[in-house]
């Protein structure tokens, strides 16, 4: 679709451009990770690229390949209309070397992405003026989004009650006979019922 | 006392004085979307505004890649939950785009006229709570029994008010009803009258323009540098709606405008919404003649589409693809895209990547006013501390997107 | 001559049923005067929005007034997802409430969590603070909503502490007229499946006139 933005790319940066394909009509560049900055700086400054809209940052976990982490960049220019997508894979098995450079001085809005990244999947960012995490709470450990998070491992700010404090048992709300719970609708209002005596 | 006859330098005399703390708490009346803003105040000047999202994490990202790609639908709705049918059509046509497959003809119509009733379903609600915040209940309740009525519609369609969940790979859970055309037709000048109404209420009021002019302004250039899209960057003039620039479905056979501000204020903001409103009905009138009356909303391909019940009672083939679709999932081919549409509050982004097979390994939404959000403490630089409301009301943050 | 020795039970709540004329006077007043505090968090809030809209008006239950200081506030609407990094705020709210206090928890996801059973969702208010009355739903309708509203009042009025759960008003597995009917067909279910429909009726004339059904046929 719009392949002259690779065919810059490679031309300008040589072998620090790893690979490049346009599958499902995407212009896809994974770039060296020393050269992140760079080749951000070139995108949005070169006349004829003029990527000026920071769309989206995100990271994607490959544990079972080294690098682990692929930070994945799309950009968009107003004015062109062209888009372009950059990858940089980064991270070892515990993540150690994750790290690119912040390119919040090319694209203010890269600020909060770059936050949730980190928040979510470890990867940090040299130069970020301000880099803690956003979705989460600062005393959590950990980051979600790799694979090796479990999905359902909570850690709590406030400790759960326990069934003496509440007085009820909290598994399970009892269930509730016919009549019990609404007094109208289902059951009617409490029926008197007679009954002998043994 | 004796006058003081001394020479003092301006402001000698003041007490010196540390910034006020303020939090504006994450569960705060005047904010529709549950965020929290830690306000250095000097006076009633802000120094500096920290906005601290995340409060509605519900970890949208990690629980689609437990499913399938259609058990993704739900958690999709809940994203944007004033217009969930954007959201559905957006995740529909990324993983249609994976797949290689395009929905019949009818099938865009109806997307088309759902997700421009879910945009108008958007707009009310913003402005309505925008001019609550401000003192103004009753042009909210005008724009609420307006939104009544699009949520009518919907029921009537999907079955349900809010989180319909109707989208589907390859076409949608149902077809039209047998009334819908009617339905829309009828109630889409009665949402006009309501919203004139309230325009009439509220923009000759002084005191109501005199809150949002000239407050909240950010310049075309700082917007898209922010990565701002949708109603609030093209209050700013910058000129970009997907459905012009990138038509998808059937955008590019339809005619309408694409409202834009001059000053980028909040009172831009807001009558930019109300604009889109009018032309999103335009865009329903156009569709609903251009929609057939009868034909096949889901597409032909077994990979993804689930048979006919009938044939799944009977046949055996029919009941083995039904199995394998709803246990497996449908297997979507390896890859990697981005697809994208204009949703409520701009470029609704979806990044999936799969590995083949039937659940997702990464689905990754980019939400439009998590960028619109990260711009908010810039504009509520050396502002007041009234001026906080309509700003971030203007900007239309909601919770469920913003911190998915 | 019946019998003398007849006892009466009344089924239903019969614990904390309103002894004294000054208690019902205090559980009327206080049911129909409640200075809601809405904590609304995420899509629950939309219908909580409509609640207060003319159509289904949140006023005629005396219920409509927001006190946004939990100070002056007695019935707290959980309304949507917890978080929990939004937990401390809630439990924090709560205790700042004066008793008697009430926790209306409006959502499935407030209830119980919901379907999101992650690392980052508290399950189900009941764990942080103490609930009356659950209302299921995702969201749940506004007449389910006042249900559970009225169930609250109910309760209050007879000072009751055990908390309820909103249950449809026809049970759906009593009768086949309980079970809903689609709005687009506005017909018995089984007529749109015609062999489904003829099976039955062969069965059932199998079965004869006793009431007895043999084994195997369908009911």
């Amino acid at each position: 679709m719009s392949q002259h933005v690779l065919d810059k790319l490679k031309a300008r940066f040589g072998t620090s451009i790893l690979e490049t394909h346009s599958d499902f009509g995407d212009d896809t560049a994974v770039v060296e990770p020393s050269q992140w900055k760079a080749v951000c700086q070139y995108l949005r400054e070169e006349p004829a690229l003029d990527f000026d809209l920071p769309v989206d940052l995100c990271g994607v976990d490959y544990p079972t390949r080294i690098p682990r982490m692929e930070v994945v960049m799309h950009l968009y220019s107003i004015a062109k209309g062209h888009r372009v997508r950059l990858k940089a894979r980064v991270g070892d098995e515990e993540m150690s070397g994750a790290e690119l450079d912040s390119v919040t001085s090319i694209w203010p809005g890269m600020n909060w992405l770059e936050r949730e990244v980190w928040d979510m999947s470890g990867v940090r960012f040299n130069g970020h003026p301000d880099l803690r995490r956003i979705l989460m709470y600062p005393e959590f450990e950990g980051h979600p989004l790799q694979k090796t998070y479990p999905a359902d491992r909570t850690q709590p700010l406030v400790p759960y009650r326990t069934e003496e404090e509440a007085g009820l048992p909290l598994g399970k709300l009892e269930p509730f006979g016919p009549d019990e719970g609404m007094p109208f609708g289902r059951g009617g209002l409490p029926r008197v019922v007679d009954h002998e005596d043994d | 006392m004796e006058p003081l006859d001394i020479d003092l330098e301006e402001g000698e005399l003041e007490l010196p004085a540390d910034p006020m703390h303020l939090n504006m708490g994450p569960s705060h009346p005047a904010m529709h979307g549950t965020v929290r803003i830690v306000l250095e105040l000097s006076g009633e000047t802000i120094v500096k505004a920290d906005v601290q999202i995340g409060y509605l994490h519900r970890g949208f990202e990690k629980m689609s890649e437990r499913g399938t790609w259609a058990q993704v639908f739900p958690y999709v709705d809940r994203l944007n939950y004033v217009s969930p049918m954007l959201n559905n059509v957006g995740y529909a046509l990324a993983v249609e785009k994976l797949c290689g497959i395009a929905v019949p003809e009818r099938c865009q119509w109806y997307r088309m006229v759902l997700g421009e009733l879910a945009r108008i379903s958007d707009h009310l609600t913003c402005d309505g709570a925008m001019a609550m915040e401000l003192g103004a209940f009753t042009p909210f309740l005008w724009f609420v029994k307006a939104r009544e009525m699009v949520w009518d519609i919907l029921e009537e369609e999907t079955g349900a008010r809010l989180t319909h969940s109707f989208g589907r790979i390859g076409g949608m859970a149902n077809p039209p009803s047998r009334d819908f055309k009617g339905l829309c037709r009828a109630a889409l000048p009665k949402i006009l009258e309501l919203v004139e109404q309230g325009e009439k209420m509220l923009l000759k009021n002084r005191i109501f323009i005199e809150r949002l002019e000239s407050v909240g302004v950010i310049s075309g250039t700082d917007a898209v540098a922010l990565g701002w899209t949708g109603p609030c960057l093209r209050a700013s003039g910058v000129a970009y709606d997907i459905r012009k620039a990138h038509p998808y479905l059937r955008y590019d056979e339809v005619d309408f405008d694409v409202p834009i501000g001059r000053s980028g204020d909040t009172l831009d903001r807001f009558l930019v919404r109300l604009a889109e409103i009018r032309q999103s009905k335009r865009i329903i009138e156009q569709s609903l003649e251009r929609m057939a009356d009868e034909g096949p909303i889901n597409c032909d391909d077994p990979r993804v589409v689930l048979p006919d019940k009938m044939d799944v009672y009977t046949t055996i083939e029919a009941t083995i693809q039904h199995f394998k679709l709803i246990m497996e999932g449908a297997k979507v081919p390896k890859g990697e895209v981005y697809s994208y549409t204009e949703g409520g509050n701009g470029e609704l982004g979806y990044y999936l990547v799969s590995d083949g097979g039937g659940t997702p390994y990464r689905v990754r939404i980019r939400p439009p006013c998590f960028q619109i959000t990260g711009g908010l403490s810039k504009l509520l630089e050396s502002r007041m501390l009234s001026d906080i409301v309509p700003t971030f009301g203007s900007l239309n943050m909601i919770g469920g997107e913003c911190d998915h | 001559m019946g019998d003398v020795n007849r006892s009466l039970t009344v089924t239903g709540s019969e614990q904390g049923f309103a002894t004294t004329r000054v208690d019902a006077l205090l559980g009327w007043a206080r049911k129909y005067s409640l200075f809601a505090y809405p904590f609304v968090t995420a899509c629950c809030g939309m219908e909580f929005m409509a609640l207060t809209s003319p159509r289904f008006d949140l006023a005629r239950f005396g219920a409509e007034a927001p006190r946004f200081s939990p100070r002056q506030a007695d019935l707290l609407w959980v309304v949507g997802t917890i978080s929990q990094r939004q937990a401390p705020a809630l439990r924090r709210i709560y205790e700042q409430m004066m008793s008697p206090k009430y926790v209306l928890a409006f959502g499935t996801c407030a209830s119980t969590g919901g379907f999101y059973d992650n690392y980052t969702t508290v399950p189900g208010i009941d764990t942080i603070i103490p609930t009356d009355v659950y209302i299921p739903g995702c969201p749940p309708r506004p007449e389910a909503v006042l249900d559970g509203l009225m169930l609250l009042q109910d309760r209050i009025a007879r000072n009751e502490r055990r908390p309820g759960v909103v249950k449809p008003r026809v049970d759906p597995l009593s009768s086949v007229d309980g079970l809903v009917k689609l709005r687009r067909s506005a017909q018995d279910p089984r007529e749109l499946v015609p062999e489904l429909k003829r099976e039955e009726e062969a069965a059932m004339a199998l079965a004869g006139p006793v009431a007895e059904a043999p084994p195997g046929a369908k009911r």
